[in-house]
């Protein structure tokens, strides 16, 4: 997001507030997808029970672990920037893009095993599936495929943010941009904090 | 209209700044004056093919049977006419217009919150208006769906509909950031002891108008991404072959497209908010009631979407729930008429070209909103549901109202934005015939409907000939006004007699600096003291 | 005037957060677990709002932010769960 341009002063809390109501464009995005979801849900509830069988909870469980332990650390790299503490805070972001990196893997091989057993959407078998089975699949990868991408995006925001730290732009006195693109990287977690019960565990 | 300014007043924000001269210094500029300009002129080509598109309609529609385009060529013009005027025309229209021109003007600050994000959202603009103009040629042809994209149809028409729908959700892009800097502009940036109910009330709207964009716009957006994924992957979220639930399209699609009419009303109510009072000379009545109101309204108004949807079988109990809410948001819409008729009892009322698009708004505005209260109840709506009635209802609001409002906006602010005056007498010349012309073109729809004609139809039964006959020939006037209200407009940018910094007598801030204003608005830091309609 | 004071949070409090998620993270998969139906999936969910609010209030900051954040935060989460209610509205009494 961009930060004040062109004024004497900074305003930090303006670039909080813009990137906050960002999130909330966000948080509605993602909102309209749930609402599809429950929607779907309440009219294939059985169906929606058999398709989630087909997901493994162990690395949707380790995903959300990931997630969770990421969203810690960049939150801590605040912290340290806080504190001056600037190899502490680099190390953190790195744990953090590392995570994120961590957690795209474990996608990559969840993905590439539900293709190579032709749960697509418009695979013949799916095709072949119940209605309610088609319409999980469906939502199953287009919810975790709109969250990959946003996990994309602030793995570059967070790349950003690290060499930014790194040639000290941002520094003790100046760190709303860590700040938000902390929070943008919070609002991801937010989101994987609700998919993965929806779509994992509810079987 | 660029050249030769700098004789009126150096330093303008029309004189040529920065490293680039000419049409790149326009393109690079973050200043949110020239921004606004940019988005006028392209509003205004927009409209203009919008207003084409319509003008072969009615002349097909001039008599029954097929006269000059076939009935799929006439299905893709009111798509297209539909696309373009909502999504390129009306919805960033005045927010994006006036509201970059004047909302940091009227609040005292020098600029937006966020400069590089307003000229950046001006580019995704033109990006998704780019891509919307290149859905009509090639491939299959102009999509067919109407500017709603309802599924099944929209999954199912092999027509350009993918990129018509990539079209809006870009230019919904454009639309959420420019209120994300707007809500931010208007919280961080009023200039010092500007409370909040020291604030002007165009302002006061584009906040609310604002907020209805960052929080309405993003379901739109998922439900298009949705469209596509469907079109691309046979999905079957909204395709009931698959299991999906084509209501539910209507559901999210409405959960947009009703506050998107917020989006597009809010900031011409609060338009004539600042002209009523300029041209009474009388403080505005009833300035809380009328902050309330569009606070109202936007609140409201996001919950009454169902209303489009009381004949597409939705439960009774939700059809019931929607028109009650429905004709709750009349409730503040008519407190700000009542406090407009206010504002102009016993003031000394001068009536020019700004002033007679005025209270034609309110006239149209009025006829628009009982309009929609009778298709808001549920017996009646059954009756005119996809009529022409409908169709007169929103074009009375959307037209006679935001594009009344948005020619009257024009008129008052233009001594402002180009420091010169139009030709008072063209002007109202142009009000009469657009006026007459608006009425004989949509008011004889009210009478179509309710003898049943359906829209979207290129043919008709011969009894519906007299009204359709009427209807185009006020077309026909009604282009023939805005060509003479455009022309007057760009004359007078050109040619007209140099500008007072204060026209009109008016209050708010924008008056107390030189027309067009110099490129960072105010020489000194503002600081307000006083109430904004104070008139003496 | 925006440095009023800055809220630095300790790296103990973050620690203390995650463990709590991650309990909260156990607790669902192993209700879940053990029993399925419809009072699982109440149970899923409301602890995935408590988590949800963990993460706005401490990571995200919300609880040390100024008044406004709250309140538009507040706004956002409220519209949505109205805008869930009034849609099955539909779906509920069809």
């Amino acid at each position: 997001m961009e930060h004040t341009a062109n004024h004497e002063h900074r305003d930090d809390k303006g670039s909080k507030m813009g990137m906050w109501i960002f999130i909330f464009t966000e948080l509605l995005l993602f909102g309209g997808l749930f609402l599809v979801y429950a929607v779907s849900r309440a009219k294939f509830f059985e169906d929606f029970h058999i398709a989630a069988h087909q997901l493994n909870v162990f690395v949707g469980a380790v995903n959300t672990i990931v997630l969770l332990v990421s969203s810690m650390t960049i939150a801590m790299s605040i912290t340290a920037i806080q504190k001056n503490q600037k190899r502490v805070a680099l190390m953190l972001l790195g744990i953090t893009l590392t995570l994120a990196f961590v957690f795209m893997v474990n996608k990559y091989f969840e993905w590439g095993g539900k293709i190579h057993h032709q749960l697509y959407p418009g695979s013949d078998i799916v095709l072949t599936l119940k209605h309610g089975q088609v319409l999980f699949f469906g939502l199953y990868f287009f919810m975790t495929g709109l969250h990959a991408f946003h996990i994309i995006v602030g793995m570059a925001l967070i790349g950003y943010v690290f060499f930014q730290i790194k040639n000290d732009k941002i520094k003790p006195d100046n760190f709303q941009l860590l700040e938000n693109a902390g929070l943008y990287w919070h609002l991801v977690d937010l989101i994987w904090i609700f998919l993965f019960p929806l779509l994992y565990l509810i079987t | 209209m660029t050249s030769n300014n700098s004789a009126l007043h150096p330093g303008s924000y029309l004189d040529q700044q920065g490293k680039y001269k000419g049409i790149l210094g326009w393109l690079t500029s973050t200043d949110h004056k020239r921004i606004g300009i940019l988005y006028l002129m392209c509003i205004l080509v927009f409209f203009l093919v919008g207003v084409t598109l319509g003008g072969v309609m009615k002349l097909e529609l001039l008599r029954p049977g097929e006269q000059y385009i076939d009935a799929q060529t006439y299905n893709g013009f009111f798509t297209v006419h539909g696309i373009i005027m909502i999504f390129m025309v009306v919805i960033p229209g005045l927010a994006a217009v006036f509201g970059n021109f004047f909302l940091p003007i009227m609040i005292g600050a020098k600029d937006v919150a966020f400069p590089r994000l307003n000229l950046f959202s001006w580019y995704i603009y033109i990006v998704g208006a780019a891509i919307a103009v290149l859905s009509q040629f090639g491939g299959k042809g102009a999509p067919d769906t109407g500017w709603t994209f309802y599924a099944p149809y929209s999954i199912d028409s092999n027509t350009n509909v993918t990129t018509a729908v990539l079209a809006a959700f870009v230019l919904g892009f454009s639309s959420i950031l420019t209120g994300l800097n707007f809500i931010v502009t208007i919280h961080r940036m009023r200039a010092k002891g500007m409370t909040w109910f020291k604030m002007p009330l165009f302002p006061w709207s584009l906040y609310a108008t604002a907020w209805i964009q960052v929080l309405a716009t993003p379901i739109v957006g998922i439900t298009l991404l949705m469209v596509i994924a469907e079109r691309t992957f046979r999905i079957g979220f909204f395709d009931p072959s698959l299991g999906g639930d084509p209501i539910l399209y209507q559901h999210l699609f409405w959960i947009y497209s009703h506050p998107a009419v917020y989006i597009m009303i809010l900031p011409a109510m609060g338009v004539i908010t600042e002209i009523i009072p300029t041209f009474c000379q009388r403080k505005v009545f009833g300035y809380q009631a009328i902050v309330l109101s569009s606070l109202a309204i936007a609140g409201v108004g996001y919950l009454v979407w169902g209303h489009h949807m009381f004949t597409s079988g939705m439960s009774d109990f939700s059809r019931m729930a929607f028109s009650f809410l429905t004709f709750i948001v009349a409730i503040p819409s008519a407190i700000k008429v009542f406090n407009w008729i206010a504002t102009m009892y016993k003031g000394s009322i001068k009536i020019n070209t700004t002033f007679l698009y005025s209270i034609s708004f309110i006239f149209q505005f009025m006829i628009g909103g009982l309009t929609g209260l009778t298709l808001g109840a549920l017996a009646t709506n059954v009756h005119v549901h996809d009529t022409y009635y409908v169709v007169a209802h929103f074009h009375y609001i959307v037209f006679g109202g935001m594009g009344f409002a948005f020619f009257a906006a024009i008129h008052y602010w233009f001594p402002k934005m180009f420091g010169r005056m139009y030709n008072e007498k063209l002007g109202k010349i142009g009000w009469a015939i657009v006026f007459s012309g608006f009425t004989l073109l949509y008011f004889p729809m009210f009478i179509l409907g309710l003898q049943g004609m359906p829209r979207r139809y290129f043919d008709y039964l011969p009894e519906y000939s007299g009204g359709h006959f009427i209807s185009s020939i006020g077309a026909f006037v009604l282009i023939t006004g805005i060509i003479i209200m455009v022309y007057n407009l760009f004359r007078s940018a050109k040619k007209g007699e140099l500008a007072p910094a204060n026209p009109w007598d008016g209050r708010t801030l924008e008056w107390t600096i030189p027309s067009p204003p110099p490129l960072e608005n105010f020489d000194n830091e503002v600081v307000v003291t006083e109430h904004p309609y104070d008139y003496k | 005037m925006q440095h009023g004071e800055v809220h630095i949070t300790s790296y103990r409090a973050h620690g203390v957060i995650l463990v709590l998620l991650l309990f909260l993270t156990a607790i669902t998969i192993t209700i879940t677990w053990v029993d399925a139906g419809s009072f699982s999936v109440g149970v899923a969910m409301l602890v995935a709002c408590v988590k949800a609010t963990l993460v706005l209030f401490y990571f995200m900051h919300l609880k040390f932010d100024a008044l406004v954040f709250k309140v538009f935060a507040g706004m956002v989460f409220f519209l949505l769960a109205v805008v869930f209610v009034v849609t099955f509205f539909d779906y509920l009494f069809r």
